[in-house]
């Protein structure tokens, strides 16, 4: 397999593309549900807890019809390429992100939100300092969502188009060689597939362990 | 954090670039997955893309998801092997022409030992009749691809319908490719129908084997169609005729020719005369 090594470096570009875009729109979300009391807050919770099941192909296919030349968002032409990917697993991410920020905001915001708002900050200085607050999570929370979004198949073969070259992933080749009866090699392809996704995650967690432990205010 | 950040925006850079320089000088073929799973375009295109520099992404689906993919102008170009539902996409006005560029045959393949005792013959029709009376499993792509397209013709012939096949324990509607077909046959000790080309490139046979080959019923034509400028204003037409051209040009018919899988050929070229 010679472009074994273009393979492994789309899905981790992908997926790694896709966590910081889910990562900047739900820390300050995840955070704001927790600090922001408005009418409806409990439904909007309920509903991005419910969306940590949102079925992958399902995503891919309401991203096809939108994506697709005759769909809505037809004229950016992103269908069969790797950003049609990274918005998918973007779309995938964001609630299990909000969904572990807002638990994690919330606990932190009962314990010192009164606090805060006594010396003198408003609800909305105090979203950063809830998130430095809550930063061992949020290592957790990024990291699920990379789980998540590296791990799937269902999304991106409907979007990406399984391209050879273009938009062929991890995930997608393991399906492709089992088609083709490859078993061995899908197989091997699937060890290496868990063993980046673990290391990558050791890694992170690793590196923040350390941070907390120096006490540094970096993590 | 901050490296980790880094990192990311890496990463969101490399992506971009690289759909970027993707859409230069490129086609969307959409094809059946038999000349993507057999290997055939792997082997081709690096000789089409070396001598005019046009990259053609393929995206391989089955000939009815493929010919729908196209109707929705989200390929530029189309591979597929089904003449009747081509005859309806060429009816629609979708198409502007389609060629054929190489033929070869199905297979129904089936355990080793044979259950309803139809191995070694060459009439398909008659061996579906005697895996219907023996009520032998049989898998079914059913997913609307060219080769469940022809298996259901020879049960029609056969004097079965789908509705009464999908009634029947023994018939296994799968709803997959080529590859999950044969997967499942092997799995379960069921015939099935199989196009050549993925048959020999397939590496988990099992215990199956070929029960029929050899009727001219079961001839496999595989046709290049190109979309119609009127309804499909957005799809790369020049680049996509550059390489229809190509594969029915002497250059294209010798590399399909001269592609084999443990020395067999998988197709034969029949641009110059179509079966």
């Amino acid at each position: 397999m010679h472009n074994f090594l273009e393979i492994v470096a789309l899905s981790i570009g992908v997926s790694l593309a896709a966590t910081a875009a889910a990562t900047a729109i739900s820390l300050p979300l995840g955070t704001a549900l927790a600090i922001f009391p408005f009418r409806g807050r409990r439904l909007v919770v309920v509903l991005i807890n419910a969306f940590f099941g949102l079925p992958p192909v399902v995503v891919g296919l309401v991203l096809y019809l939108a994506l697709s030349r005759s769909g809505p968002l037809g004229a950016l032409a992103l269908l069969f390429t790797p950003a049609a990917m990274v918005i998918a697993q973007t779309v995938l991410a964001i609630p299990i992100i909000t969904a572990l920020v807002h638990r994690a905001s919330e606990r932190a915001w009962a314990r010192y939100g009164d606090e805060l708002i006594t010396d003198g900050a408003t609800r909305l200085q105090a979203v950063p300092q809830i998130l430095m607050i809550i930063r061992a999570d949020l290592v957790t929370a990024v990291l699920a969502g990379f789980g998540r979004t590296v791990s799937e198949v269902g999304a991106v073969i409907l979007v990406g188009g399984n391209i050879r070259g273009l938009t062929r992933t991890m995930t997608t080749t393991i399906a492709l060689q089992t088609s083709q009866g490859d078993l061995a090699l899908a197989l091997a392809l699937g060890a290496v597939l868990v063993g980046i996704s673990i290391s990558i995650s050791a890694t992170v967690f690793a590196l923040a362990g350390r941070a907390r432990t120096a006490g540094s205010d970096e993590v | 954090m901050m490296k980790f950040r880094n990192l990311l925006v890496l990463a969101a850079t490399a992506v971009a670039i690289n759909a970027s320089s993707a859409t230069e000088q490129s086609i969307v073929l959409a094809s059946t997955t038999s000349v993507e799973a057999s290997g055939l375009l792997a082997n081709i295109l690096p000789q089409f893309t070396a001598k005019t520099g046009i990259t053609v992404n393929v995206v391989a689906q089955g000939t009815g998801k493929a010919l729908d993919t196209a109707r929705r102008g989200d390929a530029d170009l189309l591979l597929v092997h089904d003449p009747e539902a081509e005859q309806a996409f060429m009816d629609e006005g979708h198409g502007s022409t389609r060629r054929q560029i190489a033929w070869n045959d199905f297979i129904i393949v089936g355990p080793s030992v044979d259950p309803a005792h139809v191995k070694g013959g060459s009439d398909s029709v008659a061996a579906l009749k005697a895996i219907a009376t023996s009520q032998a499993p049989f898998v079914s792509r059913g997913d609307k691809s060219g080769t469940n397209a022809a298996e259901l013709r020879l049960w029609k012939v056969a004097g079965q319908t789908p509705d009464g096949l999908n009634k029947e324990k023994w018939y296994r509607d799968i709803g997959g490719g080529m590859g999950q077909a044969l997967n499942a046959a092997s799995a379960m000790d069921a015939y099935t129908l199989s196009d050549r080309g993925t048959w020999l490139s397939f590496n988990n046979k099992g215990s199956l084997v070929i029960a029929i080959e050899g009727d001219p019923r079961l001839i496999n034509r595989y046709d290049v169609i190109e979309l119609d400028p009127q309804k499909h204003a957005g799809v790369k037409l020049a680049a996509a005729k550059v390489f229809a051209d190509w594969l029915v040009s002497s250059d294209g018919q010798q590399a399909i020719g001269a592609y084999q899988v443990n020395g067999q050929k998988l197709f034969n070229p029949s641009a110059a005369s179509p079966k």
